[in-house]
């Protein structure tokens, strides 16, 4: 055997990364003189011990799927979208201009609109990231930096936008008017009441959050069950190959690069149209950049991504909640965040390399 | 106030804005000449500021400071060059991670050490680079002893006094230190073996290991000149820029940075030019918020976004290609 066994790769040092970016954050805690298990049992409680928490965790949760659906989806292609951030935003106005200008008398019911919004949405996106994708595929510009360059260009957009054209009127914030009311959509609160199930009216949870888990099945689908998927994957692992096997790689790179853009521009439909309810400068929160440590521990799968994503909604949560009944900073969750994506992410060989030579080492003295 | 003073007094500010990229600039450089991405100079740009300023703070020395501020930036390069030289890792994720990390432990560990909501405390006297008056440069003594506020001797004097009085002299040493960095870089990188060899183990790092000389100790030397350049870029935007650390303070100067370099094509001298323009649009935004072209209005938003679009147009070789160094982004595996 010169292998890991499987469960080896996708539990084991998965499970081993996270524990060392979380003994290092406990760690940092402790040195800013805070109790780390006390902090946990705080997080734990503010994200999860009432409805109120479980809401806020599971809008976050939703806003972390699609960035990280988003991430993962390109980096199958072996590319790193770092624009996550700047597709959201522009994904937000797009979201933004279908609630506002598209006349309420086309849209009698949110459902509908919420058809023209993920419409909107994913346009938007998915042409923010059309240019580096383009660029990427045409002119051979790496589309890291071109995606970075796109964020700042994005903020500096909506920062034109939200003071200049489509600030409300006569108002001191730099947002847009509120949307109609039509285009609301119901919160967990309203799904769940007529079943009976009590949960928290404040809490801004809201039916994207099985847009979102319906996204998961459709990107499985769509990457392990169908030609383009099949394509894409090609690609990713080994493109000189797949150009041998016919796949264009221009194709790919530009179909995966929208693909991962719409999908991070969805993910206003929650935070936008679902939370906010109007446009306004920081709808997306980091959101996107999550999306890469989501991608990442979630090992590109669509299920790893779903649990990944809910765990970074518990740290959001979590983390605000401990902002707020003790001494440390919100700023705690970047740390892990920051951890989390070195540890799974780039010294992700400095546990995979011993535990390999481990498991061989174990099978050579089974034979022998 | 005449035109000729305005410019004048916007380059002035503009190299100043330039010099803290010009130090991630020649540190992102070295690092990608050397074969390794930096995308985290963003990061070490910030915990430099940070260390550099707290430590400023506390011992009241701002030479402390910048020993502290450089001692941080290398040791994020030294986790850089652990990921991405020892372990192979992606060295992009290690960039974005390190720059995650500096945001949040930042902001942590001002707040421990100070209670001042993520800053640290405002550095005054020697805490603090001042500005070196060049010699016969108009400074404040000299309006002291014409008894009139410096600004009216400098609006009387000649336009040649004026542009080194007010353009050349008056900065702290950092921003000399910078400009003479640009040379060095330029010497160091293409006149030493040293050079040499670092630009080799960028472009084709079997071949220098082919010839005897080992690609992990030149890529570690990279990376300890990359950390003491960012090192040196925080320092300068907490301690002679500011006066103290405040949150989030790198402000994507880190970005900026990595854009004037594929700006710059990789070299030094064009890297300095390449800075100063973007110093330049920072001062001019900073100075009008929205530039009115006779019914035309450049809204302030578009001078924020100009270095990034001006970066994407580059790397779209519109204007010339840009080409990195071909190793750049690739561990190095030993053949066996």
């Amino acid at each position: 055997m010169d292998k890991m066994p499987k469960w080896a790769d996708v539990a084991l040092i998965p499970f081993l990364n996270l524990l060392i970016a979380f003994v290092l954050s406990g760690l940092v805690i402790f040195a800013i003189g805070e109790n780390p298990f006390k902090a946990l049992m705080t997080m734990i409680d503010g994200a999860f011990g009432s409805t109120y928490g479980w809401g806020y965790t599971l809008y976050y949760t939703t806003n972390f799927i699609f960035t990280g659906l988003a991430v993962s989806i390109a980096f199958k292609a072996a590319m790193f979208n770092i624009g996550g951030e700047g597709q959201a935003m522009i994904g937000g106005l797009g979201v933004g201009i279908a609630c506002l200008f598209i006349p309420t008398v086309l849209m009698p019911h949110w459902t509908i609109a919420l058809v023209f919004a993920m419409i909107a949405g994913a346009i938007f996106g998915a042409g923010w990231a059309l240019i580096p994708a383009y660029l990427q595929a045409k002119r051979g510009s790496h589309v890291v930096i071109t995606t970075i360059m796109f964020n700042f260009i994005a903020t500096a957009l909506m920062g034109y936008l939200l003071i200049g054209p489509l600030k409300l009127k006569g108002a001191q914030e730099s947002a847009s008017a509120s949307f109609p009311d039509v285009t609301n959509l119901p919160t967990l609160h309203e799904l769940l009441a007529p079943l009976g199930i009590s949960f928290s009216k404040s809490a801004p949870a809201n039916v994207s959050l099985f847009i979102a888990l319906a996204m998961c099945v459709v990107v499985y689908l769509l990457m392990n069950r169908s030609r383009l998927g099949y394509e894409i994957r090609a690609f990713g692992e080994s493109p000189t190959a797949s150009v041998y096997a016919g796949i264009s790689p221009t194709k790919i790179i530009i179909v995966a690069m929208m693909l991962s853009g719409a999908i991070s521009g969805l993910m206003a439909i929650n935070a936008t149209m679902g939370q906010h309810e109007r446009l306004i400068l920081n709808a997306v929160e980091g959101a996107g950049f999550i999306g890469i440590a989501v991608a990442l521990m979630g090992r590109n799968h669509p299920f790893g991504v779903l649990l990944a994503a809910l765990l970074f909604g518990f740290l959001y949560q979590g983390g605000s909640e401990l902002s707020l009944w003790s001494k440390i900073p919100r700023e705690l969750i970047v740390v892990i965040q920051g951890l989390v994506i070195l540890f799974t992410g780039a010294l992700d060989n400095m546990v995979r390399m011993p535990v390999e030579r481990m498991f061989i080492a174990a099978a050579k003295r089974k034979d022998a | 106030m005449d035109l000729f003073l305005t410019i004048i007094q916007i380059a002035d500010s503009g190299l100043r804005l330039a010099t803290p990229l010009l130090f991630a600039c020649l540190a992102g450089l070295f690092s990608e000449r050397a074969g390794i991405f930096d995308i985290g100079l963003e990061g070490k740009i910030l915990v430099s500021a940070f260390m550099s300023a707290a430590i400023a703070a506390v011992t009241g020395s701002v030479w402390l400071g910048l020993l502290c501020g450089i001692f941080a930036s290398i040791s994020f390069s030294a986790v850089h060059g652990i990921a991405s030289i020892t372990f192979r890792g992606n060295q992009l994720i290690s960039g974005v991670a390190l720059n995650f990390l500096a945001s949040g432990i930042t902001v942590l560990a001002a707040q421990a050490w100070f209670s001042q909501g993520g800053r640290t405390p405002p550095l005054m006297g020697e805490g603090r680079f001042m500005p070196i008056e060049l010699p016969f440069a108009l400074g404040r003594s000299d309006a002291e002893a014409a008894g009139v506020p410096l600004r009216v001797l400098i609006d009387q004097a000649n336009p040649i006094q004026q542009i080194y009085s007010e353009f050349i002299s008056g900065h702290t040493i950092l921003v000399y230190v910078a400009l003479l960095m640009v040379p060095l870089s330029w010497f160091v990188l293409f006149r030493t073996r040293f050079g040499l060899r670092l630009r080799a183990v960028g472009e084709n790092p079997a071949a220098v290991d082919t010839a005897g000389v080992s690609v992990i100790k030149l890529r570690y030397a990279s990376m300890a000149i990359a950390g003491t350049l960012c090192g040196l870029s925080g320092v300068y935007l907490a301690t002679g820029l500011g006066a103290g650390f405040i949150k989030e303070m790198s402000a994507g100067r880190g970005y900026i940075a990595l854009a004037a370099l594929i700006f710059a094509k990789w070299k030094p001298v064009p890297a300095l030019g390449a800075t100063f323009l973007f110093g330049l649009l920072e001062a001019i935004a900073n100075r009008y918020q929205n530039i009115d072209l006779g019914g035309f209005v450049i809204p302030v938003q578009f001078m924020q976004a100009l270095p990034y679009i001006l970066t994407v147009v580059i790397l779209a070789g519109f204007v010339g290609k840009s080409v990195a160094p071909k190793a750049g982004g690739q561990p190095y595996v030993k053949e066996r």
